[in-house]
């Protein structure tokens, strides 16, 4: 059997790789957002995290995406970006 | 002294080329050592030529893009071609060459044949050996003990079944069935949103088994996959079972010989399985769309190798999906649906399109879930057999629909969550509405299958169908 040429079916990128942000030290003082993405009882499950966060200092901003099924729009990734120190993305059923 | 050069290809399977020996020798008499004679097939022939060129490689026949032998090229001192002809045409080969009794003995005209880069399959061949194919995808050479079919398993590229070794070869004949630009990018493929050139489509559907003639119909889908409505990336994300169905009518359908009879829906046809197919190893490999990475299907579902198939056309007054989405009859059109599995409705026993549109109601009612109003759409396969029932009453698609629709209008209140001693269902806002099974675009109706049997079946949908997930969507076939 002699060697045959195949053409590659991949998209052929090599994704960036980027490091994770600095970890925060403590919650006390921090802004923290809390992305609810739209799925049923997303809600009940980021009021709980609300409440501990508050609960430790944290400053919590609220946002929510317009549907589960797709990707965060632009937008709002950056808005959450220039707002908060970190961010907590929640899914629920 | 004359520079002018003539050059001449011929082949010695061709009866023109022979009949013209004698021309060839009455031209080098009036232009000696300025012919040269470029011969396909056979170095020996023709025996009465001065300058004999060996073209069996067809180098120079293709660089000439020869379509006819024989053809003769007259150029100037620089080397120029001022003219050419084909076939033997006496008057035309008079006029090229400025000899009055050319060929006098010979008949006027007489047809030539094929040069043989036209030869079934030698043109691709052609096309690659001199770097004019237009292909840009990385070449991955195996090594000389290595089987291409492992190979292609350990760089990941199949869905588990074998898949056809994507050669340059195969390639570039799939490209060719289709008038676009092998670069041109049809889109950026979820879940990754990577660019996919029409090359990247080619070559995954070489893999998955396309013969070229299906090709256009695989660019369509992959067209549909992509529109937003559709959304392709949460589909391919969901825990839930859904994946792409692939419905297709139109008389692109009968060209490529696709099923829309006995098995439609099973195996044994291969344009059925490999259209389907082309758009999933496309999600695999150019989305990175894998089963456990961001493909987190709880079970997944079968059709997720391969799911398209035919409609039944043979009722001319029984419009086909795409006629309910806008088109004509006459027009091919691929549609996707976001959907899985197969549940029968058997129903041997009605009479009457009334108890036939209460069966699938009843049947169609188990969706997703019986307390679940609103959330998934389906397709209701209507089986030949029942469609003729439906006929033979006056009934029309939009009639059955609204019979359906009729029955499956239920009070919220019967639906709430722990009603009937069942957790699951609807919430309790909506106790006082009147509920719908399905969304008014929600359930769409299509007849295919086998005349025997009055078996019937749903298509269930994803759970997250309409504007907040997926809809159905069409592509013109082209």
């Amino acid at each position: 059997m002699s060697g045959i040429l195949l053409l590659d079916p991949t998209a052929e990128v090599n994704p960036a790789e980027r490091q994770l942000l600095p970890r925060l030290k403590s919650l006390a003082g921090a802004t923290v957002g809390l992305l609810d993405i739209s799925k049923p009882r997303g809600k009940e499950f980021l009021d709980e995290v609300e409440q501990q966060l508050t609960d430790q200092g944290a400053a919590v901003k609220r946002y929510n995406k317009p549907t589960f099924t797709r990707i965060a729009p632009l937008e709002l990734n950056q808005k959450i970006s220039t707002e908060c120190d970190a961010v907590i993305e929640a899914l629920a059923d | 002294m004359t520079t002018t050069q003539f050059t001449l290809f011929v082949k010695q399977a061709c009866p023109t080329c022979a009949l013209i020996e004698p021309v060839v020798q009455q031209l080098q008499q009036q232009y000696p050592g300025q012919v040269q004679v470029f011969v396909q097939d056979d170095p020996a022939f023709p025996s009465v030529a001065e300058q004999r060129i060996d073209d069996t490689s067809l180098a120079s026949s293709f660089q000439n893009q020869i379509e006819v032998v024989p053809t003769l090229i007259r150029h100037n001192g620089a080397g120029d071609e001022m003219s050419r002809t084909y076939g033997w045409d006496q008057q035309a080969w008079i006029e090229l060459t400025e000899i009055a009794n050319l060929g006098s003995d010979l008949p006027a005209f007489k047809p030539g044949c094929g040069s043989m880069t036209l030869d079934p399959g030698m043109e691709e061949q052609l096309l690659l050996r001199f770097g004019k194919a237009n292909l840009s995808a990385r070449e991955i050479a195996t090594a000389d003990a290595e089987d291409e079919m492992e190979a292609c398993y350990e760089r990941g590229w199949t869905d588990g079944l074998p898949v056809v070794p994507p050669t340059p070869l195969r390639v570039l004949k799939m490209l060719r069935a289709s008038r676009l630009d092998a670069q041109h990018v049809i889109g950026y493929i979820p879940p990754d949103n990577n660019p996919c050139t029409v090359e990247k489509v080619a070559i995954n559907a070489v893999m998955a088994g396309c013969k070229p003639d299906y090709f256009t119909a695989v660019l369509a889908s992959v067209r549909a996959a992509l529109q937003d409505k559709f959304c392709m990336h949460g589909l391919l994300c969901t825990t839930y079972f859904s994946a792409p169905v692939m419905i297709v009518s139109g008389p692109a359908c009968r060209a490529i010989g696709m099923n829309s009879g006995i098995n439609a829906l099973g195996q044994g046809n291969r344009a059925n399985a490999t259209i389907g197919r082309a758009l999933q190893l496309l999600i695999r490999n150019i989305g990175g769309g894998i089963p456990g990475g961001i493909d987190r299907a709880t079970m997944g579902n079968p059709g997720k190798y391969t799911y398209c198939f035919a409609e039944d056309e043979t009722d001319s007054d029984w419009p086909t999906l795409a006629m309910d989405r806008g088109y004509s009859r006459e027009e091919s059109v691929i549609s996707l649906f976001a959907g899985e599995g197969l549940q029968p409705i058997m129903d041997q026993l009605s009479r009457t399109p009334e108890s036939l549109a209460k069966s699938m109601a009843s049947s169609l009612r188990s969706v997703a879930h019986v307390k679940r109003f609103g959330m998934a759409d389906a397709i209701l396969l209507v089986c030949p057999e029942h469609r003729k029932l439906l006929r033979e009453a006056g009934w029309e698609k939009k009639q059955l629909k609204q019979a359906i629709f009729d029955e499956l209008m239920i009070p919220g209140a019967k639906l709430l969550e722990g009603v009937d001693g069942m957790a699951e269902g609807m919430p309790e806002r909506l106790k006082d509405k009147q509920l719908n099974k399905f969304r008014d675009d929600g359930l769409h109706i299509v007849t295919t299958g086998g005349t025997a049997g009055k078996f019937s079946a749903i298509i269930s949908g994803w759970v997250a169908s309409g504007e907040r997930g997926s809809q159905l969507v069409s592509e013109l076939i082209q």
